[in-house]
């Protein structure tokens, strides 16, 4: 059976305007996602992450332009779009976005009940009791007692405001969640809890999730198919198996040696240097001034996320295909 | 923490580098009719050169104990020692000697920085505070090493560049090079590398390994576990301002005994994905203004029973080197 992705993004580069030049927040990437499926997409700061979330919504502050490239969502060319279709028939109903830091997400003037009636009347309507017969049901799904609706978030600590935004972003059933870092601020223990929550509800709600970390142990975590990002590209795409087990780009295989790993007694290492400055970036592969196997060519040409092994794509001239 | 038992107490206060006994910090907050517990009751240890790791959630008092060892903030009860010496009864010298010997490097310190702020004038600050040098010519010589030291080199150009224009790992590096600039003997680090990126953290770690083997103390705070496994000797694990557990860094991740680390180390991710992570503690660490009753962590405790919401377990030996306060250890 031949799958139809439900998302499809296509050659996407972005560029936001700075002080200094454009910078090429990301460059030339081409994914798609199928039903039921749950993407971890790891990268460090300044790598693009965010960047492609929002652009997949067309959600792209003021100083950013989508220099080329497609998204497609259930059929629909997202980024031809205006803001009226984008946020009646696209946004929070098709995919909701969950932002990083969203613990500041919600406003912290409002109550939760009215912070709920109101994202759902951006998009649809729907009589007030109902949003609210929802959100209790919602919330009590991941684990928030249906009374904080009554709260302000200040009220809540870092993990109910994360279970608040979880629960926010399903209100109205949609087909994928982007969750961009929503466990970074918190501590271990918490994340532990909200990575379960996760998975008991992509099991549930058979959600398709693309699902952001900095941290490549969280994306083992909740991802079976993964994308590491670098310098605003897609550097290794695979399944979770195939990434964890035989990472195939140097810095996919740096970024794994660099955890600390409490099952083994091997101190964990580091990737030399730091990543470069979009706005000029190194020439061939952007990865290359750090690369442990960095030839002459990865000066000169920028490889492309080429096919390893059926579904396994690594953009490295190292890698023997 | 041998001191708890004191048997040989003045034994561990002179072999000791840095020690509190029995330290209590308490604060008044506005409105609240009892005050604020952030540590109570903790008595803690570090020789010269080892490495003590502080391990615990937001809230459970671990960067106020800090804070005390370094004199931020004023303990309501319990000593804190110093090469054995009460660090509230030093001599107005040894007072001065004990500003520059411990040093604490704070998350992130220039978060909020002037941005015509220098490298150079991040890393000669404290020591020019202290006046620890006499001419600009050793000055720089001073503030050039401590660069080399934390790998930022050449060190003469990283000294001309604005602090604003750095990497989060550099500016990392720099906050404990200006550190390094006073010569302190030991350094109480709060969460060094929790907010840096995963490629770069293990340079840090490896940076203050090397200060490590040069004989410096640590004291490291973090919510990490799994980042004291490689750099500790010794861990204690703090819960709503008291002591949970002591071990050793290695034993502590690989055989938790008290249900609160179990749960600590349970939720650390691993990069392989047949393992996921178990969140054995159920909610949230509850406010130090409102403990529970009886052990401050039954009303998360997998294993809780009667006793548990009655009566504080105390921190006592369970294992040769071992320390728990549990009644079901």
């Amino acid at each position: 059976m031949v799958l139809v992705p439900i998302l499809k993004a296509e050659g996407l580069s972005v560029d936001y305007f700075t002080q200094r030049g454009r910078l090429h927040a990301v460059s030339d990437v081409s994914f798609s996602l199928e039903e039921g499926e749950s993407l971890g997409i790891v990268g460090e700061s300044g790598s693009g992450k965010t960047t492609l979330a929002t652009a997949l919504l067309k959600l792209l502050p003021m100083n950013a332009e989508v220099v080329s490239g497609r998204v497609e969502i259930q059929g629909m060319d997202v980024l031809s779009m205006d803001e009226e279709s984008l946020n009646k028939s696209l946004r929070w109903r098709v995919v909701s976005y969950v932002p990083q830091a969203s613990q500041n997400a919600l406003d912290p003037l409002y109550r939760i009940d009215d912070q709920f009636v109101e994202t759902v009347h951006a998009h649809v309507d729907m009589p007030r009791e109902e949003i609210l017969h929802k959100a209790m049901e919602l919330l009590l799904r991941v684990g928030v007692e249906p009374s904080k609706l009554r709260s302000y978030p200040w009220e809540l600590s870092g993990g109910q405001k994360q279970r608040v935004m979880i629960a926010l972003s399903l209100i109205l059933k949609p087909k994928i969640v982007i969750l961009d870092e929503p466990t970074t601020a918190l501590d271990t223990i918490i994340q532990a809890q909200i990575l379960e929550l996760f998975r008991e509800l992509k099991e549930y709600e058979r959600l398709t999730a693309i699902f952001i970390s900095h941290d490549i142990s969280v994306i083992s975590n909740v991802a079976n198919r993964v994308g590491v990002m670098y310098a605003g590209r897609l550097v290794e795409l695979g399944s979770s198996e195939s990434v964890f087990y035989t990472p195939l780009h140097p810095y996919t295989q740096g970024l794994l040696k660099s955890v600390p790993d409490l099952r083994s007694d091997t101190p964990y290492s580091y990737i030399p240097g730091s990543p470069p400055d979009l706005v000029s970036p190194p020439s061939g592969c952007p990865f290359h001034p750090r690369c442990p196997l960095a030839m002459e060519i990865c000066k000169k040409i920028n490889p492309a996320l080429e096919a390893y092994d059926g579904e396994h794509l690594v953009a490295c001239h190292a890698v023997k295909r | 923490m041998r001191g708890l038992t004191l048997e040989a107490t003045e034994l561990w206060k002179e072999r000791a580098l840095i020690a509190t006994e029995e330290l209590r910090v308490y604060f008044k907050v506005k409105g609240a009719n009892r005050p604020l517990k952030a540590v109570d009751g903790v008595s803690v240890s570090v020789e010269k050169g080892k490495t003590l790791g502080i391990v615990g959630e937001s809230g459970s008092g671990k960067t106020t104990l800090a804070k005390a060892i370094v004199k931020l903030v004023k303990p309501t009860a319990g000593r804190i020692y110093f090469e054995g010496k009460d660090i509230y009864k030093l001599s107005k010298s040894e007072e001065k000697q004990f500003r520059r010997r411990v040093q604490m490097v704070f998350q992130d310190p220039f978060d909020a920085i002037d941005p015509i702020y220098s490298v150079y004038d991040a890393v000669s600050e404290g020591a020019k505070i202290l006046g620890l040098t006499r001419s600009k010519s050793e000055l720089d010589e001073i503030v050039f090493r401590a660069l080399e030291q934390v790998r930022l080199t050449p060190a003469q150009d990283y000294a001309q560049r604005r602090v604003t224009s750095l990497s989060g790992g550099q500016r990392q590096r720099v906050a404990i090079a200006r550190v390094l600039a006073m010569n302190p003997d030991a350094l109480i680090l709060d969460e060094p590398v929790s907010m840096l990126d995963a490629s770069v953290r293990g340079e840090i770690m490896k940076i203050m390994g090397d200060l490590k083997i040069q004989g410096k103390t640590f004291v490291m705070i973090t919510h990490d576990i799994a980042t004291l496994k490689f750099f500790a000797d010794e861990v204690v694990v703090m819960y709503l301002g008291r002591v949970m557990e002591v071990a050793n860094s290695k034993e502590i991740t690989r055989n938790p005994l008290h249900p609160y680390t179990q749960a600590l180390v349970a939720a650390v991710p691993v990069p392989d994905p047949r393992y996921k992570v178990k969140s054995l503690a159920k909610g949230e660490i509850p406010s130090a203004l409102n403990p529970p009753a009886g052990c401050p962590f039954h009303p998360r405790c997998p294993l809780a029973q009667e006793i548990c919401r009655t009566q504080v377990p105390e921190l006592r030996r369970v294992a040769p080197g071992r320390l728990a306060a549990c009644h079901f250890v």
